[in-house]
């Protein structure tokens, strides 16, 4: 399955990632060549087989909607690179 | 590290000393090695002094004082965690993982957190944004990845443990490729609160030690419920030291065919099968399986991890925390420029290959399938389990490759894991043994057991371990272990 820089550009917009125009080729060579690898699964019969998700013979453990942890957003934030009055600031969104 | 613990509790040496010569050797030999990201010397001589407090008052346990060191992937409160990437170079935990909580319970001291392939993505450690890591043994050669460093440090004597993470072979490759005891427990055996994730379904917490004596205590240590991670098992964590000497006479080995193919080296093979003749001299049976789908295991993995890690990694937007860049236009302009000036290649292959299987179109042919496929894979385990108690095999196709050989092949690197995957995708615990010497390199023996058969894998490693002596050997260049 061979890629095309198109191809390459729309999934760089689905992941919000940017290729350049150097990097391109190679972009659409490594992943053709991934694909290409994965290609081989086509020829397994996996007729009537569940599809596994995950290893575990188990469901999401649900508990009762009770406050158990504590508001600690200022320790929290101190990662973050803009942050006024509790809030994360971000260049506009709306014009 | 039994022997250690009984030096200290004997007052022959103490934490602080053993913690003090641990930064003494990073300070002389990492420089050539690069195991280390991040040294944390003041935090590890308060947990020192802390520790020979606990051993003066009596109340010491096995693995109190002892030095170790952390995956740089796993969330340690007041350090740096970076998970070998641009993206969190500056990001300071806020708060400890579950597996640095409870070896902190059990008086561990962390020295420092260990280099890493970026995100934990890559067989060679030669991914991460801080350089790559060095093969003590050779160093020109890769220790292996993604857990390259914690490798490294504990192969060149810088530490008696590490921790690691395996997601497609990320302990055990690097073990087989350094000589160490590397063990990747069942799915859902550690939490992973706290540890940075990349594929869900695949990722584990596991250890790096000299021996299986080791691995079982760290692990006894680690194991366990925690109700901070919903995939984390409600299974009591037996003692592992207690079944260490359990006889294998009645057990069976199952030797699947398909870990023996023209890709395996022949000085490899050889050496794991001197080393399945060694387990029948100590009574087990050995008896020829088959995994009629371990060959679609890649292929797989390269769907399934991905696509995960595609999901896992969108949280990385420059908004909360980690690398921001400096010149947006918007927001959606913000995001795209920090993802693409902070990641690495391998990492923005993987999303996008990710992004790309799971799309509308492509999602059926690629992802559903590689699911249905993962079923095939793990049927194929629990059939041979019905016969036999272990599964064992090469680690590795080869010994460690020297750097740079095959860091601009992906699918070339990618079949570095060929005989680990099939582990992850089935939840198994799996762990590798040194068993010999290929080109004067490393050689590791993998062992696969059923769900929660860690004391089975380590007690027969541990019976390997007392008739011979691969495990003791360490590269010349460094001198002995610590």
């Amino acid at each position: 399955m061979s890629l095309s820089r198109n191809d390459i550009e729309q999934i760089g917009k689905l992941a919000r990632l940017e290729v350049t125009d150097s990097e391109m080729d190679g972009y659409v060579g490594k992943l053709s060549q991934i694909l290409e690898l994965v290609e081989q699964l086509q020829q397994v019969d996996t007729k009537d087989v569940v599809p596994m998700a995950h290893p575990l013979d188990m469901v999401q453990r649900l508990r009762v909607d009770e406050v158990t942890e504590t508001n600690e957003r200022d320790r929290l934030q101190q990662n973050a690179r803009d942050v006024e009055n509790g809030l994360y600031t971000v260049p506009k969104v709306i014009e | 590290m039994t022997e250690l613990s009984a030096a200290l509790r004997a007052g022959e040496t103490s934490s602080r000393e053993l913690t003090e010569a641990a930064l003494g050797r990073i300070e002389q030999l990492d420089p050539q090695l690069n195991s280390f990201i991040s040294v944390t010397k003041e935090q590890a001589l308060i947990a020192a002094d802390a520790a020979d407090a606990q051993i003066a008052a009596g109340s010491a346990g096995p693995l109190t004082g002892l030095p170790m060191a952390h995956k740089d992937i796993f969330c340690a409160e007041g350090t740096q965690t970076t998970v070998g990437s641009k993206m969190l170079e500056n990001f300071v935990s806020p708060y400890d993982s579950t597996v640095v909580s409870k070896l902190k319970d059990a008086g561990m001291v962390c020295v420092g957190k260990t280099n890493m392939d970026e995100f934990a993505m890559g067989s060679s450690n030669e991914t991460s944004y801080f350089g790559p890591v060095k093969n003590p043994w050779d160093t020109e050669r890769s220790p292996g990845g993604s857990s390259g460093g914690s490798a490294a440090a504990v192969a060149a004597g810088l530490v008696p443990a590490s921790t690691g993470t395996d997601t497609g072979g990320s302990i055990r490759q690097p073990a087989a490729l350094t000589g160490l005891t590397g063990l990747k427990p069942t799915y859902g055996r550690v939490s992973r609160y706290g540890m940075v994730a990349f594929a869900s379904s695949l990722d584990q917490a596991g250890t790096f030690t000299r021996t299986a004596e080791d691995a079982a205590l760290m692990l006894g240590a680690m194991a366990g419920f925690d109700e901070r991670d919903s995939t984390c098992a409600e299974v009591a964590v037996p003692d592992y030291s207690a079944t260490l000497n359990d006889q294998l006479a009645g057990k069976t080995i199952g030797v699947p065919k398909e870990f023996f193919d023209d890709g395996l080296d022949a000085e490899s093979q050889a050496a794991v099968e001197a080393a399945i003749k060694q387990f029948e001299a100590l009574g087990a049976g050995v008896k020829e399986v088959s995994l009629p789908n371990l060959g679609m295991s890649v292929p797989v993995y390269y769907i399934v991890a991905p696509a995960e890690c595609s999901s896992n990694l969108s949280r990385f937007d420059g908004v909360r925390f980690g690398y921001r860049t400096e010149q947006a236009d918007d927001l959606a302009d913000m995001y795209t420029k920090t993802r693409s000036e902070a990641f690495g290649d391998e990492v923005k292959r993987r999303i996008m290959t990710g992004a790309y299987v799971l799309s509308a179109g492509y999602y059926d042919a690629y992802y559903l399938q590689a699911q249905k496929v993962r079923q095939l894979i793990s049927n194929d385990l629990a059939d041979c389990f019905k016969d036999v108690d272990v599964i064992m095999g090469p680690t590795t196709p080869t010994p460690a490759f020297k750097l740079g050989e095959k860091i601009d092949d992906p699918v070339q690197m990618y079949l570095n894991d060929i005989y680990t995957i099939a582990a992850n995708l089935a939840g198994l615990p799996a762990a590798s043994v040194p068993c010999g010497f290929s080109q004067d390199l490393p050689v590791g023996l993998q062992l696969v057991g059923p769900r929660f058969s860690e004391g089975l894998i380590l007690n027969f490693a541990h019976q390997y371990q007392q008739e011979t002596d691969w495990h003791n050997r360490t590269p010349d260049i460094f001198g002995g272990a610590a």
